[in-house]
């Protein structure tokens, strides 16, 4: 199973996401074509309701624990309630382009 | 360094400056893109800020990662506070929330 597909698994599980969007990102970065290591994940769910935006990503975090200490080098994410997701018009923000750097 | 030494310097770094980056390079050269866009965020908004290149010192890399409960950096500190890292600093420009925050702490622009 792909790293992507292991992510999607892992947050479908977790949190019931209404929207979820898993986006591997590798290509924008100094990486081996086919790479999966930079990663952007869209989460949408009412999981989320009365948590801070620190909470929900240590949220994420600690769902992803294994791939963050493995293959996955960068997770970019957003992490909305449904309400919230329809007042930003589903908005997503575009990730910055690399530095050159691997480190 | 300990661990313990490297929270304690971590901890002496946020108590004595208002507006604290952890990042990869520096806010002139920043080396990755997540930094990079950060920066520029402060930037835009005129906030004075120390930036701490992580990469000069792998202790307080992963440091800092345990220090805030936070896998990634770069990691934006004001007041003491944990405020979060790129996406959220991002968000929270994008509303006008961050503008807000630095308003409420009493944080000058430069």
């Amino acid at each position: 199973m792909t790293v992507q597909q292991t992510i999607k698994d892992k947050i479908q599980a977790a949190l019931a996401p209404e929207h979820l969007e898993v986006i591997n990102e590798s290509h924008m970065h100094n990486v081996p074509p086919g790479s999966e290591s930079h990663f952007k994940v869209i989460v949408v769910s009412t999981l989320f309701e009365c948590k801070s935006r620190v909470e929900r990503h240590q949220n994420v975090n600690s769902i992803l624990a294994d791939e963050l200490a493995g293959s996955v080098h960068a997770l970019s994410m957003q992490t909305h309630t449904a309400t919230e997701w329809e007042e930003r018009s589903r908005k997503i923000i575009k990730s910055p382009n690399c530095r050159g750097g691997s480190l | 360094m300990s661990d313990n030494a490297v929270a304690n310097s971590i901890q002496t770094e946020i108590d004595d400056n208002d507006v604290v980056l952890f990042m990869k390079g520096s806010p002139l050269l920043p080396q990755c893109g997540f930094s990079a866009a950060v920066t520029h965020v402060l930037t835009t908004l005129n906030i004075k800020f120390k930036g701490i290149d992580v990469l000069q010192d792998q202790a307080l890399r992963e440091g800092v990662k345990q220090f805030s409960s936070w896998p990634t950096i770069p990691q934006l500190y004001v007041k003491g506070e944990f405020v979060g890292g790129c996406d959220i600093i991002r968000e929270m420009a994008e509303n006008g929330e961050l503008q807000q925050l630095f308003d409420d702490k009493g944080i000058a622009h430069a």
